[in-house]
């Protein structure tokens, strides 16, 4: 598909490089955005999974000037393809599986003709792209996951979702950072803040453009992350894969 | 400081919003009116940025711990009882001083919100750079949620004069000629899904009225009386895409949600028109039964809107006049004209 220009209002505009949710074209999007860079009179980028759009102020930014940068972005990401931009981070997710924190995992086992280890270890295996954060503050849409553990939604979606839990639903997987309701199947909990203003420059963990691979933990070592999380005393760049 | 008495409507604190952070899923929030905001800390002499106090459906009862000047926007009226039972009218569309003790009485708001800013703003954190509230993450404002009673409010920046309520009272200012509420179309552009949708659709939307439904809060509007009906070849869903407050996106049963500051920043519905940035204040003012009509415009015509807005806005704040000042230029010419009076007795 043509990449097209969208107003989004007078004070938006959306690049459309495509129309479906798919790795390979999140990732142009991904270099789209860190092509663009920061012009005057921007105020957000927002990157989605087939799209940016651009937040401005027009009496700074003129819309036609910001619709010829964005289309000089679009083309440089055909010329570059889709590798993964100096900005992007690579973060080790651990994850207390099953019992009261994953209360779906034995449906979801169930349903997947799985185990329940073997729904852990698929997922785990898997390096999950964020296409985008969106929904709440801080909350991740991660794609995409193995063929063999897509499921439909839950057909009565829960009132409250505990916070920091980690779930999937079709071909996605998302972590909740905050209490929320919500149909996905829930699999575990995560002791990290997905949202955190004491990080006022970077206040949701994660960001588009990233990867996150889950890593199994035990009841003990959740306890001590979460304390020291509560403390403060965990540095985010701990989860950063080497 | 002043302290909550009473607050049985929805109060909250806003700013200019929060914008930077919609990439992490951060919405804009800041005033449902920006105008009506801005006309407040002009009032009260503030910068346009300081957080204030939006009011929805009924102002709350405060209290004055230390003088303070205040100022009132909107369709909202109060009174000033002080500690001595003395009761003073505290209108709209000016700035009144209240002593230590004093106690500030607002009415219903009338026309869905308004605003009541505090000389030297409202002061509760700075949060990614904003002091509004966003109530669904629970941060900015005051604890991340509405007021209510017992909340203490520190003011910001606290004038020089604070201590002397007389010094307050001869900085109150009025607005001679305030806004008034525009009844006409609300104008909009064609949306980012314009063709996901009939051309009956379309004609419907810019030519009849929508009624705002009940479920109505500062998230958005659901707008009843309109079916809009997506092409077949579209259908209702797309793939998740960034929104902005003033997107109409319409859900599969086909009734639309006009966004509004604190919405999402991502959405997967199709988005038909998008409200100009210069009538989304209206939007703020909007209640559950009332019409709306659309009208749509383009670009060009959005923008020059834009200036004009911007340009009354700077006109109103130029002709903010003192209350009390004997320079006051009411009273200048009233002087004259007795005085001409007098000199043309003495020339017969």
């Amino acid at each position: 598909m043509k990449p097209r220009l969208r107003d989004l209002g007078d004070t938006a505009l959306t690049l459309e490089l495509g129309d479906r949710v798919d790795v390979a074209l999140n990732a142009r999007v991904i270099a789209a955005r860190d092509a663009l860079g920061m012009l005057p009179g921007i105020t957000d980028v927002v990157p989605t999974y087939c799209s940016l759009t651009v937040h401005y102020d027009p009496a700074i930014l003129s819309r036609d000037e910001l619709a010829e940068n964005l289309c000089r972005a679009a083309e440089l990401t055909l010329f570059q393809g889709t590798s993964v931009g100096t900005l992007a981070a690579r973060w080790q997710i651990p994850v207390l599986f099953g019992g009261e924190h994953g209360p779906d995992l034995a449906t979801v086992a169930r349903a997947t003709g799985r185990s329940e280890s073997s729904v852990v270890e698929t997922l785990c295996g898997a390096e999950l792209a964020v296409f985008m954060i969106g929904f709440m503050p801080g909350f991740p849409y991660l794609g995409e996951l193995p063929e063999g553990l897509r499921l439909p939604r839950r057909t009565t979606p829960r009132s409250d979702v505990p916070p920091h839990s980690v779930a999937i639903a079709g071909a996605q997987a998302a972590i909740y950072p905050w209490p929320s309701p919500g149909g996905w199947h829930l699999l575990g909990q995560t002791p990290l803040r997905m949202f955190d203003l004491d990080q006022p420059e970077r206040p949701a963990l994660l960001a588009a453009g990233d990867t996150v691979r889950f890593a199994p933990i035990g009841k003990h070592e959740f306890a001590d992350l979460a304390a020291a999380v509560d403390a403060g005393e965990l540095p985010r760049a701990k989860f950063l894969a080497t | 400081m002043i302290e909550i008495l009473v607050c049985n409507g929805y109060a909250t604190v806003q700013d200019m919003g929060r914008p930077g952070f919609r990439h992490l899923g951060v919405p804009l929030s800041g005033a449902l009116d920006p105008v009506f905001l801005q006309l407040a800390n002009a009032l009260v002499q503030n910068p346009p940025t300081a957080a204030t106090i939006e009011m929805r459906l009924v102002g709350p009862r405060l209290h004055a711990l230390t003088p303070v000047l205040i100022a009132l926007t909107g369709s909202v009226d109060g009174r000033i009882e002080s500690v001595d039972g003395d009761l003073r009218p505290a209108d709209a569309w000016a700035s009144h001083h209240l002593r230590t003790g004093d106690t500030l009485i607002l009415g219903e708001v009338q026309g869905g919100v308004a605003y009541l800013a505090i000389a030297g703003g409202v002061d509760v954190p700075l949060v990614l750079g904003s002091r509004s509230t966003y109530a669904r993450a629970r941060f900015g404002g005051l604890e991340g949620r509405q007021l209510a009673i017992g909340d203490k409010i520190k003011i910001a920046r606290c004038p020089e004069q604070l201590g002397e309520a007389d010094a307050l009272r001869d900085r109150e200012l009025r607005l001679p000629d305030p806004p008034r509420l525009d009844r006409s179309p609300i104008r909009v552009l064609a949306g980012p899904q314009r063709e996901h949708f009939t051309t009956l659709a379309w004609s419907r939307l810019t030519s009849e009225a929508l009624v705002v439904s009940h479920q109505a809060d500062r998230m958005g509007l659901r707008l009843n009386g309109l079916r809009l009906d997506h092409d077949p070849r579209y259908g209702a869903d797309i793939v998740s895409e960034a929104v902005t407050p003033g997107a109409i996106q319409v859900p599969g049963d086909g009734r639309p949600i006009v966004l509004l500051a604190d919405c999402q920043t991502v959405g997967g519905y199709p988005i038909i028109a998008t409200v100009i940035g210069a009538d989304l204040p209206r939007l703020g003012h909007a209640l559950p039964g009332q019409a709306l009509r659309f009208v749509e415009v383009d670009l060009r015509q959005a923008l020059a809107a834009r200036h004009q807005t911007a340009a009354e806005l700077a006109a109103r704040i130029a002709s903010l006049r003192p209350s009390h000042s004997a320079f006051d230029a009411d009273a200048l010419y009233a002087a004259n004209l007795i005085d001409g009076v007098i000199d043309a007795n003495h020339a017969a």
